[in-house]
Order: structure tokens, then C-alpha cells, then sequence
């Protein structure tokens, strides 16, 4: 039986202690970013606690309750995972990663919406505007 | 007497500079392009806002500045120094606008560590940060990789021989043809075709070997075929190469960044189909010796921390490290803290080692270069040679590099210059570092990262570190990239500026 770190280990401390996590049961959790890349009967997902983000090994079924990954138009959804910590996985060669055994939703993700920022707008249509006079003026004068 | 620069001098630097401005502000239009595409508003916003200031101050410079006189060598090594700074700032503003950057001060570390093919970062949650911005911090690194100045010659300039000292203030001294337009030309038609060939082959890979959907996938293998090729090192993911997981994608980016640590006219012989080139060639012999002995050295001493188990993961992880660090382009599939806290001192020197050698002369790769790297070696074999030999004999030295060369004390007098002056500006940075609490192992492997423009990290570049320290790296991705020469002109302008009569 691997011994289990029952409260949520950060991924800056996994990583500074690699060593004395390896090959035992921790319990992370974070944003899913990126894409789910799925590989045959598993996925990879990687997951940002806010740090770092940490590749968690999943299976497809795990996988599929991911519904949004984080990016410029998304908030990522919010997953605790219970697995276990490589400092190098003989797996998958050698990556630090985490290999899940469990892996529960907390926060389900958004799609974000963008709104226009006026300040920019008016700054972008002042500069057109310099620009615009700018060239006219070297239309006409020149050497 | 220290002469003060003429009106004439400051026109026609003035000239050029706009000249160049304007080149780098159309390229900006190229995220623009796809914020369009893809939906993206504010940064498309922020593109159009950094494109409008630079045309405003590339037109008005050239427009006030305006000259038919040709640049004379210290105008143009002023040129080239101060259009990289100039680039810098503006470069910066579409990333300080974006919100992803604490500073102005961090976005032009970015910018310069962009532009210099270094891959040093200082962004923050770079996992949402949008595809245009994510697509001009690799388009930095394609333009800087390839020569903001060649950029400038090949679209905007005219061919003469103010291009060509724009061409050499950039680090470049071979020209691949005889005329230097047409062999500014030649490395963009050898970058577009490697770009095609490399971005299908990631595209393809992340599709079938990685996971990604197509769209995702092309945009990823773009990115990184543009920030590999030019040995500079960013990712459009926070943990860089890691995040693929994907032992044929780290295979292709080895061959990827191989290739642009190769000398440009290494590159042309092959296309002429000269193969001999590869055997014969004294950078591509001092490359492939200097890659087999340090790599020796860097898995000892990963097998002495017995980090990673078996031959083949020591190879996949540590191999990928440390070709990384010798083609000076910074890509890592294990973190930053990784390098200290598992490593160990003796893997550590050999990467610092293959850092600070690195690529070939007239790449895109930084550090002391291959080629001068031979020519030393060579010198000393001669100097050796004298002393074993009867001290009548006549004593040559000659070596390959293109064609047959005879080694002459000018050559080693400029190779041990430069060299000299990548160790103390290492050795600087490292100084600088410690003064701020760093062990000295660690500020060595940061400072001889950001001069040679390799870009790995072992912690140390964080949006926390302090200002001086910030500005010190960009100082040594500067003149790391420029190889000097123009760094001391625009220093020596400045001075009979302020001094000369």
C-alpha cells in the first residue's frame, strides 16, 4: 500500500521535492490548460495549480469529464486528482508527471467572452488618425 | 582627438533606423491578421495601437532624416545597435498591453530575450495569454534569428555597401553569394523552406503522436518550428516542450534546432548538393567533437545523481537538455528548478560549457561560436607544433571551412577577442548575480544563458527578481546577440558625443 499526502500538495512543492514524493499517492489539484491530448485508452492533461502546470496521465474515461481547458477564450475547468507522483516517470521517459487514479471536478470551466476595451479603442483611432495626417504630410512634402 | 559625430552621421543613422522601423512595424500586422481570424479583439487592438507608433516614428525618423548617402561603417554598427533597442521598446508595447506582463521593464526583457533568440521569460500565466500575442513573441525570434537588418535589406533597402555593414553589424561577416541582397534573400529562402518542411512534420506529429486537434496543432508546430529553427527557446505553453509529452516531437524539435545552429553557408553547400562539406567542414567537426565529449561529461554526471533510471531516459532527458543548451535555443522537458535540485554540479558545468560554446558562426545560434572555437584549437596546435619541431622548420596551419583557409595570427587575434569577451561578459553576469544572493554555480549558468542567448533557466528569471538584474540580462542578450562589435560603436559614438570636438 503506497502511502497517501491526504491535503493538496502544490506543484512548487512537488517539484522542490521531487525526491520525497516520488513514487507516493498525492492529492493535487488545479486548471486544466491547454488541449486533453488523448493517447489510445489514456490522455494527457495538464494541469496549472496557479505555479506550474503538472502532466496528470489519466484514462480516457477520466478524461472525458473534462469539458473546458484553459486558454486566451476559456477558463479551464478545476480538477483535484489523486495519483501517483513520478520525480521521473520510467513510463513515459522520464517526465515528471502524475499519474491519476482519481480525479474529481470542483469548478467547472466557462467559455470566457471578450469585451471591447474603449480606452484602447479611442487610443487605436487617435494614432490612425496622427498616422494618417503624418503620411499625408509627407505626400506633399517632399524633398 | 575624439571627433563629434556630423549632422550628416546622425541623418543618416536616423535614416536607416526609420527605414527599419517601418520594416518591423508591417511585420506586426501579421498577428493582426490572425486576431482578426480567429476572434481575438483587444489583442488585435493592441497590435494595431504598437503598428501605429512604430510607422509614426519609422516615418517621421526617415521622413527628417532623409538621405541618398550610404552608411559608412560606424554609422552603420550605430544602426544595427540602436535599431535592436528601438526594436525592443516597441516590440514590448503589444505585450505590456496584453496585461500578461507586471512591467513595461518585463515586457522588453521579453522583447529583447524575443528578438536576441534567447527564450528567457517573464510572462505571467502564459497558459491565457491569446494566440496573436503568442504568435509575435515566436515571430520576434524569427525576425531576430534571421536579422532585423536582413528583414530591412531585403524589403526596404536598396543593395550597397551600407547593407553590407548592416548585414556585419548583425553578427554576420560570410556572404553566401557575392552580392549581400541577394544572400540576405538566400536565408530567407532556406528559413521559408525549412519552416514549411519543419511545421509539417510538427503539425503531423502533434496530430498523430501528441493529440492535438489539427488547427491547434499546426498553430503549436508553427510556433515552435519558428522559435527552434532560430535556436531561441520560447513555447506557447508555460511548460515549454514538457507540455507534449511526446518522445517523436522532442525528435523532430533535435533535428529542428540541429539544423539552425548549422551555419548558413553550411546550409547552401548542402543545397548544392556539396556533402563532402559535412565531413570536411571545421565547425561541423568542432560541433560534432565538442557535442560528444561535453554530453560525456553532463551524463556522468547525471549518472552520478542517478536521477534518471536506465540509459534511455538519461538519454531522452538529458540529451534534449543539453542539445538545448549547445544550439543555444532553451527548449527543456523538465523544470527550471529541475537543473539545481537533481542535476548536481558536474552535469551542470557540462551544460554551462555547451552553453557557453555554442553554435555555429553565421546561424542563428549565440555564444562563442564553432567556428572560433576550431580556429583557437587550431592555433594552439600550431603553437604546439613550433615547439616539438626543429626551430627552422616552417611551420602552416590551415583548415577547412568552405574552402581551404591557412590559419594567420589576424584570424586567431579576432577568434580570442570575441572569445575573451564572451567569458567576461559570462563571468559579469554571474557577479552581478551573486550580488544579489545567488550561489555562484547557479548566477554562471543564468548569466551564460542569457549571453549566449540560450534561454534554459535554472530559477533564477522570475518577475521578482530585481530591476538591475532584469536590465543586466538584457544588456547580455544584446551584445551576446551582436556579437559586440556594434554595442562598442554605439558606445564609442555616444562618448565622442558627449567628448569630441
Amino acid at each position: 500500500m503506497l502511502p497517501v499526502f491526504a491535503q493538496s500538495v502544490s506543484s512548487s512543492e512537488l517539484i522542490n521535492n521531487a525526491k520525497q514524493y516520488d513514487g507516493k499517492v498525492v492529492s493535487y489539484q488545479g486548471e486544466v490548460i491547454g488541449e486533453v491530448m488523448p493517447r489510445g485508452d489514456f490522455a494527457w492533461a495538464n494541469i496549472n495549480d496557479g505555479k506550474n502546470a503538472v502532466g496528470i496521465w489519466m484514462t480516457a474515461a477520466q478524461a472525458s469529464e473534462i469539458s473546458f481547458a484553459g486558454s486566451y477564450k476559456a477558463k479551464g475547468d478545476w480538477f483535484e486528482v489523486e495519483g501517483v507522483f513520478n520525480r521521473s516517470c520510467p513510463q513515459h521517459g522520464g517526465d515528471l508527471d502524475i499519474h491519476a487514479r482519481s480525479v474529481i471536478k470542483k469548478i467547472a470551466g466557462r467559455a470566457v467572452a471578450e469585451k471591447l476595451n474603449p480606452d484602447k479603442k479611442q487610443l487605436a483611432i487617435i494614432l490612425a488618425v496622427i498616422l494618417a495626417v503624418i503620411w499625408i504630410l509627407m505626400l506633399f512634402i517632399r524633398r | 582627438m575624439i571627433l563629434k559625430p556630423r549632422l550628416q552621421d546622425i541623418r543618416n543613422i536616423g535614416y536607416y533606423l526609420g527605414k527599419i522601423m517601418i520594416g518591423l512595424g508591417l511585420t506586426m500586422l501579421m498577428p493582426v491578421a490572425l486576431g482578426i481570424c480567429i476572434g481575438e479583439i483587444n489583442p488585435v487592438l493592441d497590435f494595431i495601437i504598437a503598428t501605429e507608433i512604430t510607422l509614426i516614428f519609422g516615418l517621421i525618423l526617415s521622413r527628417l532624416c532623409y538621405t541618398e548617402s550610404d552608411l559608412n561603417w560606424q554609422q552603420g554598427m550605430v544602426v544595427v545597435s540602436l535599431s535592436w533597442l528601438a526594436a525592443m521598446l516597441v516590440s514590448a508595447i503589444p505585450l505590456y498591453l496584453s496585461g500578461h506582463w507586471k512591467s513595461f521593464l518585463d515586457a522588453c526583457f521579453e522583447a529583447m530575450s524575443g528578438l536576441a533568440t534567447t527564450g528567457l521569460i517573464l510572462v505571467q500565466d502564459l497558459d491565457h495569454l491569446s494566440r496573436s500575442h503568442n504568435l509575435w513573441r515566436h515571430l520576434t525570434m524569427f525576425i531576430g534569428g534571421q536579422g532585423m537588418a536582413i528583414v530591412a535589406l531585403s524589403l526596404l533597402l536598396r543593395g550597397s555597401a551600407g547593407a553590407f555593414r548592416l548585414y556585419v553589424g548583425e553578427a554576420r561577416e560570410e556572404k553566401l553569394l557575392p552580392n549581400v541582397i541577394h544572400t540576405a534573400r538566400f536565408i530567407w529562402l532556406i528559413s521559408i523552406v525549412y519552416l514549411i518542411i519543419g511545421t509539417t512534420a510538427l503539425g503531423v506529429a502533434g496530430i498523430f503522436s501528441v493529440g492535438l486537434k489539427p488547427a491547434a496543432s499546426f498553430f503549436h508546430a508553427a510556433c515552435i518550428f519558428m522559435a527552434g529553427f532560430d535556436t531561441a527557446g520560447f513555447a506557447p505553453n508555460s511548460q515549454n516542450i514538457l507540455y507534449y509529452h511526446s518522445w517523436l516531437y522532442e525528435g523532430i524539435i533535435i533535428l529542428i534546432i540541429v539544423a539552425g545552429a548549422l551555419n548558413f553557408n553550411f546550409h547552401y553547400q548542402l543545397w548544392k548538393g556539396n556533402f563532402r562539406e559535412a565531413r570536411k567542414n571545421i565547425e561541423t567537426r568542432a560541433f560534432f567533437i565538442s557535442v560528444l565529449l561535453i554530453f560525456f561529461v553532463a551524463a556522468v554526471g547525471l549518472q552520478q545523481t542517478a536521477v534518471y533510471e536506465g540509459a534511455m531516459m538519461l538519454f531522452r532527458k538529458g540529451f534534449f537538455q543539453f542539445i538545448s543548451g549547445h544550439t543555444t535555443t532553451g527548449y527543456a522537458t523538465i523544470y527550471a528548478q529541475q537543473f539545481i535540485r537533481e542535476w548536481g554540479n558536474l552535469a551542470l558545468v557540462g551544460l554551462i560549457t555547451a552553453m557557453a560554446l555554442g553554435g555555429c558562426a553565421c546561424s542563428t545560434a549565440g555564444g562563442i561560436k564553432m567556428l572560433r572555437v576550431g580556429i583557437i584549437a587550431k592555433a594552439l596546435k600550431e603553437d604546439v607544433k613550433r615547439i616539438i619541431l626543429p626551430e627552422k622548420a616552417v611551420v602552416t596551419q590551415k583548415f577547412h571551412h568552405i574552402k581551404e583557409v591557412f590559419l594567420d595570427d589576424r584570424m586567431v587575434r579576432s577568434a580570442a577577442l570575441i572569445t575573451i569577451a564572451y567569458i567576461v561578459l559570462y563571468f559579469t553576469g554571474a557577479i552581478i548575480g551573486m550580488c544579489y544572493g545567488h550561489p555562484f554555480l547557479y548566477s554562471l549558468f543564468e548569466s551564460t544563458s542569457a549571453a549566449a542567448n540560450v534561454g534554459l533557466s535554472c530559477g533564477i528569471t522570475d518577475a521578482a527578481m530585481p530591476s538591475a538584474l532584469k536590465i543586466t540580462y538584457i544588456f547580455q542578450m544584446w551584445a551576446g546577440r551582436l556579437e559586440f562589435m556594434s554595442v562598442f560603436t554605439l558606445l564609442g559614438f555616444l562618448v565622442a558625443a558627449v567628448r569630441g570636438k
